[in-house]
């Protein structure tokens, strides 16, 4: 199903032109800004250098930190006259980012949400319970005026209360549910305990967080929802930029709002399709806080082959955050593609710490993980080969030698909130 | 002859390799009142198993899981060897000669004999063999 097939399908010939023309209203936006203004001093670039995506390599990054910087109006392209609404985004530390948006925008990223809801084939008959913030954070407003767009039924319950969340679903007959995925298995479980049954559910849209495949089977089994994959910032609108269809195998974003590159987060070069790297985004059709060149942090690549729904080239599932990135004998490696490889074996558990020393001027990364309690049955031989399972599976992934620890169940460190499981002793010394 | 009475359970601990395990193993032993007949450490790459033939297992395996240690039973037979030179070359060819793999082996000296203590990978098979040749085995309720 389809909410604009047109633009949906568009051919990558008139996709490119579409692109090339919205990014030169977008630099030209942008010379608005007093940011890019400097930028494009310094760079001694004017506006109208910028005519073709291969121009794009002459503009500078945006950085979250330049956001940080131009708090709380720096980057508004129009006066505040023309902002109709504002959201934020909290940073770790210090000020909020503040985003702007003119009713063009209210309006462009509704229709790139109903693109979503339609994809994943909700319809005027579907009931939708939308389980988030309904304040500065744009996960609840985006996707409501999504679904109203779309003529969905629009439950705009927001978060807490799950007693009463639950009832709402079973009283409405919901037939959808947006939430994050650990919200969605909390809500299974307390459905559970107080016998309510949510059998009316059939899609749930789960996003603000990554999960993983093992998560969306327990959501789907427990829920009883077929679970889609949501991605999305505030930067770029909020949700809604990058979504799964009913393939389940990575998310379309929509090239003709935003201008994919995926980078080195290192040296800053493009990657081609198939390589992992960082996202880095030029939104084409924001009015009020244009961005060019957007690095997002997050961790994902283009997918090379194409996807049966005949939608535009999709972004793998994402893994991580750039930050977290670590560089092992030249190699790039996230911790998350080692948490991967370490849930797909069973006879190991899911708590592991990663070190990473220099010996001999050479980085050695060593994997502690647990044995998993259940699956030891006192045979030494038993444990050789998981240590050699392990060591394989993250060769293949990672292409790199580990090595790698067994220790006993419950005995490395548990994290509450944000998990530090990577260690980088190298310059310590 | 059921075969059943001489399949004696072994407690393996999964262990690091790091100071102390076994020392904690053996105390939590003792507070217990857990006579430890026999023990033997096999150790790979940073961790190992420690494997010990005790006479109260369900008490032994109890205390330990709750100190944390992961304990698994594996099932082993106990045999009388001869103390003198050929006597473990008896039993295991014997063995061999059937095919059956011997996976590891120890022994503790008994009251007047010394005991060896095999993991094989056909247990029952063993235990008939080694009684058709009239080996002597021990009942696990002579000593647990
Ligand atoms: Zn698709």
């Amino acid at each position: 199903m389809f909410w604009d097939e047109a633009i949906e399908t568009i051919k990558p010939a008139d996709l490119k032109i579409l692109q090339e023309k919205r990014l030169r209203e977008t630099v030209s936006r942008c010379a608005n800004v007093g940011f890019y203004q400097k930028k494009f001093k310094e760079a001694g670039l004017r506006p109208s250098d910028i005519q073709t995506i291969e121009d794009l390599q002459k503009l500078p990054f945006t950085r979250k930190t330049d956001l940080r910087d131009g708090y709380p109006f720096g980057f508004l392209a129009v006066p505040l006259r023309d902002v109709v609404r504002i959201h934020t985004t909290s940073g770790t530390t210090g000020k909020p980012t503040v985003v702007g948006y003119t009713a063009g925008d209210i309006n462009t990223w509704a229709d790139l949400i109903a693109r979503n809801l339609t994809m994943v084939g909700l319809t005027k008959d579907d009931v939708f319970q939308n389980m988030v913030n309904y304040g500065m954070f744009t996960g609840g407003l985006g996707f409501h005026y999504g679904a109203e767009k779309a003529g969905l039924t629009a439950v705009p319950s927001g978060t807490g209360n799950t007693k009463r969340q639950i009832e709402m679903i079973h009283d409405f007959g919901v037939t959808a549910i947006h939430c994050t995925p650990s919200y969605g298995l909390h809500l299974a479980e307390a459905a559970a305990e107080m016998k309510m049954d949510l059998s009316s559910l059939r899609v749930g849209i789960f996003g603000a967080e990554p999960w993983s495949e093992k998560t969306r089977n327990e959501l789907q089994e427990k829920l009883g929802v077929e679970a889609f994959d949501s991605y999305g910032m505030s930067e770029l609108y909020g949700p809604g930029v990058a979504f799964e269809c009913s393939e389940h195998n990575g998310l379309h974003i929509w090239h003709d709002s935003y201008l994919v590159e995926i980078i080195d987060p290192k040296t800053g070069e493009n990657l081609g399709p198939g390589e992992r790297g960082e996202l880095v985004v030029t939104p084409l059709t924001k009015e009020a806080m244009p961005l060019l060149r957007y690095r997002t942090g997050d961790i994902t690549m283009i997918m090379e082959d194409e996807c049966p729904c005949g939608r535009g080239p999709k972004l793998a599932r994402f893994t991580g955050r750039s930050d977290d990135m670590l560089v092992i004998r030249g190699i790039n490696v996230f911790p998350s593609q080692i948490e991967h490889v370490l849930l797909s074996i069973p006879e190991v558990g899911n708590h592991y710490m990663v070190y990473v020393d220099r010996v001999n001027h050479m980085d050695e990364m060593t994997i502690d993980v647990e044995v998993s309690r259940e699956n030891f049955h006192g045979e030494l031989a038993d444990l050789k080969n998981v240590q050699n399972k392990v060591i394989k599976s993250l060769r293949d992934v990672l292409e790199l030698r580990t090595t790698v620890h067994l220790v006993e169940p419950g005995t490395l460190p548990r994290f509450e909130g944000k998990a530090k499981r990577v260690v980088d002793r190298r310059g310590d010394d | 002859m059921s075969c059943e009475q001489y399949m004696i359970r072994q407690i393996s601990l999964f262990s690091e390799n790091k100071p102390g395990r076994l020392a904690a193993m053996a105390k939590a032993c003792q507070e217990e009142n857990v006579n430890i007949l026999a023990f033997s450490i096999a150790e790979a790459e940073g961790f190992g198993v420690i494997r010990a033939l005790v006479d109260k297992p369900d008490v032994a395996f109890k205390k330990l899981t709750s100190m944390g240690f992961n304990v698994a039973f594996t099932h082993v037979i106990a045999v009388e060897m001869k103390d003198e030179p050929g006597g473990l070359f008896e039993i295991a060819s014997k063995l061999s000669e059937a095919g059956i793999n011997i996976e590891y082996s120890y022994a503790f000296s008994g009251k007047n004999k010394a005991i060896l203590i095999l993991r094989v990978d056909q247990v029952e098979e063993a235990i008939r063999l080694l009684h058709s040749h009239k080996f002597t085995l021990i009942a696990s309720e002579s000593i647990q």
